[in-house]
């Protein structure tokens, strides 16, 4: 399949009283037409600010994207002008963020956010546009969506808006979505009608996905592929099954022993993962993760390793055959 | 049921809050968060109680404390030394004297610490409080609570904002233990804390209780960390609790809808199960805790549901005759 998305050395950074913010130190992927892509890792690792970068929201100052390429069906998003990138927002990459009170405009009907955007982009009519978000509204499963039309956010529950959300990131049949934890803050019944909805239209529409998570346990069922994030480097990168089967990354293996499991029977002792996330003042002389590493070697503290393939479609940033503990 | 292990004993608990409205703030309804729930903990136990947001988790933990008092029901307390008090009925001094045998861990460790306190000051004041030490062993005393939680004992002269969230767990577990308690109701106490960092305090949680012999009362919504830490669980929606067994059996064979429903929509974080799976999809959003659906609350979103569910509230039995799986609905034999 040919790729629709290739990121090359991506690098953002954001300029803080405190110093110089290495948010993204890096990243290079690919996406396939109509894959689904799992980008993991926990709070601050630069999953977030790898998503603005590529959509060019990232607030300017403080934040720059300082170097790399995006190339999306042929063009840099990094380089497009303000005018041909907001022509690709919304039309063919659409976006579905965390937090649907925040992203939504309260002084707005929910019609007219959804309708904006397909006059913007398609050029409808406000009487087409109106009929299309009505159909959109009742394709995410809202009740009576011609009358939820002229509600505002406020009168939706946190599932409904956030169902609002992804109306809208599809409105226009986008080739790629761009969903940053978008269940993150609802409840577990919700999720899931959220999740099946959105394997759903995949399915139907074939777009490619991006799915950022901290959560492992969404991305097994949903992503091919998953990114692990640490410190805005990419660590590892691999098909799903293998991921899950045979980590080779020391700290995806601590993140999935220490990973609960609903089906879990014996009582077993969590492996935790000691310290803390490092700060991002200044890059690493030698690995991010070797702090907290119980696999690191002398070579660890000086030399950032870099992402480098151990078998067919899976990478790893790290000196260390870690299962085995020796020194590759 | 062992009844002489009993250390706390919930009896038909219900708490309503007034909603107000209008220029003369009439009371025009309640909102019904816990309204006649009922089950012991056993002393040494976990009782882990999920349920969604809005269900009445929280309040149920907080009203068994007395932080906000019951509408009608009783909890039972019973010491180590064997003396039962009811605490809904207790005030003033002897509520206070009880009070040192329950603490609580709350979910965020950001809003729980006085930013203008330093650790020890906030560590130190239950035993202030309670007037347990003082002067100079107080200090002697949150050193040693700060070594118990895995904290530098240096570390208290410190500010809250001089710690990572994980960090300020382990001060929010320490206040709570100053006072040497009995039970502990933990409301979401890792739900704010990164993955890697939530198995460093669930591990802490099960050390200190193996230690000190500790009772929890363990609130959360999710569902595979109550898994791992408790021995029994109870499932709440919309007021109720719905149903409540040993770990395993509600794990393995959940009896009532909503149970079964909740667990099939927890994703498995392994790629081969989760491929075969599947989900039982529930429509719709909670309905309101001001009006409730008559009968049992679930009627409404059940896939099973009959005539007999919309009419008549299911009685609370233990399904299994002595088995002690405990649920409440019409459907089941």
């Amino acid at each position: 399949m040919a790729a629709l998305l290739e990121v090359k050395d991506l690098r953002t950074q954001f300029q803080t009283r405190n110093g110089l913010v290495h948010a993204v130190n890096g990243i290079s992927f690919d996406l396939a037409e109509g894959e689904t892509l799992g980008i993991v890792g926990e709070s601050g690792c630069g999953k977030t600010v790898s998503a603005l970068s590529l959509m060019r929201l990232i607030p300017e100052p403080p934040g720059k994207i300082v170097g790399g390429q995006a190339i999306f069906q042929g063009k840099d998003l990094l380089r497009m002008s303000p005018e041909e990138i907001r022509r690709v927002r919304g039309a063919q990459i659409g976006m579905a963020f965390q937090d649907p009170m925040t992203s939504l405009n309260p002084v707005l009907t929910i019609g007219r956010q959804l309708t904006e955007a397909l006059e913007l982009h398609k050029g409808m009519s406000r009487q087409e546009a109106r009929h299309r978000a009505a159909e959109l509204l009742s394709i995410v499963g809202i009740p009576q969506p011609t009358e939820r039309l002229s509600d505002y956010p406020h009168q939706f529950s946190g599932g409904m808006r956030q169902r609002v959300m992804i109306a809208m990131a599809l409105s226009c049949m986008p080739q790629l979505l761009i969903a940053d934890e978008p269940t993150t803050a609802l409840d577990v019944t919700i999720q899931a009608q959220i999740v099946d909805l959105v394997k759903r239209l995949r399915d139907e529409i074939g777009m490619a996905i991006i799915w950022i998570t901290h959560d492992l346990g969404i991305v097994a069922g949903l992503a091919k592929r998953v990114i692990v994030m640490y410190a805005g480097f990419i660590i590892e990168e691999a098909p799903v099954k293998e991921l899950y089967a045979e980590p080779r990354h020391p700290y995806t293996l601590g993140l999935l022993g220490s990973l609960l499991r609903p089906d879990e029977t014996e009582h077993r002792r969590l492996v935790s993962i000691e310290g803390l996330p490092p700060d991002l003042l200044g890059l690493p002389r030698g690995c991010p993760f070797v702090p907290r590493c119980v696999y690191a070697v002398a070579r660890c503290w000086e030399e950032n390793p870099a992402l480098v393939a151990v078998s067919q479609g899976h990478k790893k940033a790290c000196w260390v055959d870690a299962p085995q503990g020796r020194l590759q | 049921m062992n009844t002489d292990n009993v250390v706390l004993k919930v009896v038909d608990l219900k708490k309503h809050f007034p909603v107000k409205q209008g220029i003369i703030m009439r009371e025009v309804g309640s909102v019904k968060a816990v309204d006649g729930i009922s089950f012991d903990i056993r002393r040494g136990e976990t009782m882990g109680l999920v349920g969604e947001s809005g269900c009445g988790k929280s309040t149920t933990g907080r009203v068994i404390l007395q932080l906000q008092r019951a509408t009608a029901g009783q909890v039972f307390f019973t010491g180590a030394d064997g003396e039962t008090a009811e605490m809904t009925v207790l005030k003033g001094e002897p509520l206070r004297r009880m009070r040192r045998k329950m603490q609580m861990i709350f979910q965020d460790p950001y809003a729980s610490l006085d930013p203008r306190m330093t650790v020890r000051d906030i560590i130190g004041e239950p035993l202030i409080i309670h007037g347990v030490v003082r002067g100079k062993a107080v200090e002697e005393r949150v050193e040693e609570l700060l070594k118990v939680v895995g904290l530098n004992p240096l570390f208290a002269n410190r500010y809250p904002h001089e710690f990572s969230g994980g960090q300020r767990q382990r001060i929010g577990i320490a206040r709570a233990f100053a006072l040497n308690p009995e039970l502990i109701l933990c409301d979401e106490p890792i739900s704010a804390l990164d993955v890697s960092i939530q198995a460093q305090v669930v591990n802490l949680l099960e050390d200190l209780q193996a230690r000190f012999n500790l009772t929890y009362l363990f609130i959360a919504h999710d569902l595979s960390m109550v898994r791992h830490i408790s021995d029994r669980v109870a499932v709440m929606y919309l007021g109720v609790i719905v149903e409540l067994a040993s770990r395993n059996d509600l794990y393995k064979s959940p009896l009532h809808p909503y149970t079964q429903a909740l667990l099939s929509a927890v994703p498995v974080p392994d790629p081969v199960v989760e491929v075969n799976r599947q989900r039982i999809i529930l429509q719709g959003d909670v309905p309101s805790p001001i009006n409730p659906p008559s009968g049992c609350r679930f009627h409404t979103r059940c896939a099973i549901a009959q005539g007999i569910c919309k009419e008549k509230r299911p009685e609370w039995r233990d399904a299994t005759t002595g088995g002690g799986h405990w649920v409440a609905c019409h459907l089941v034999p």
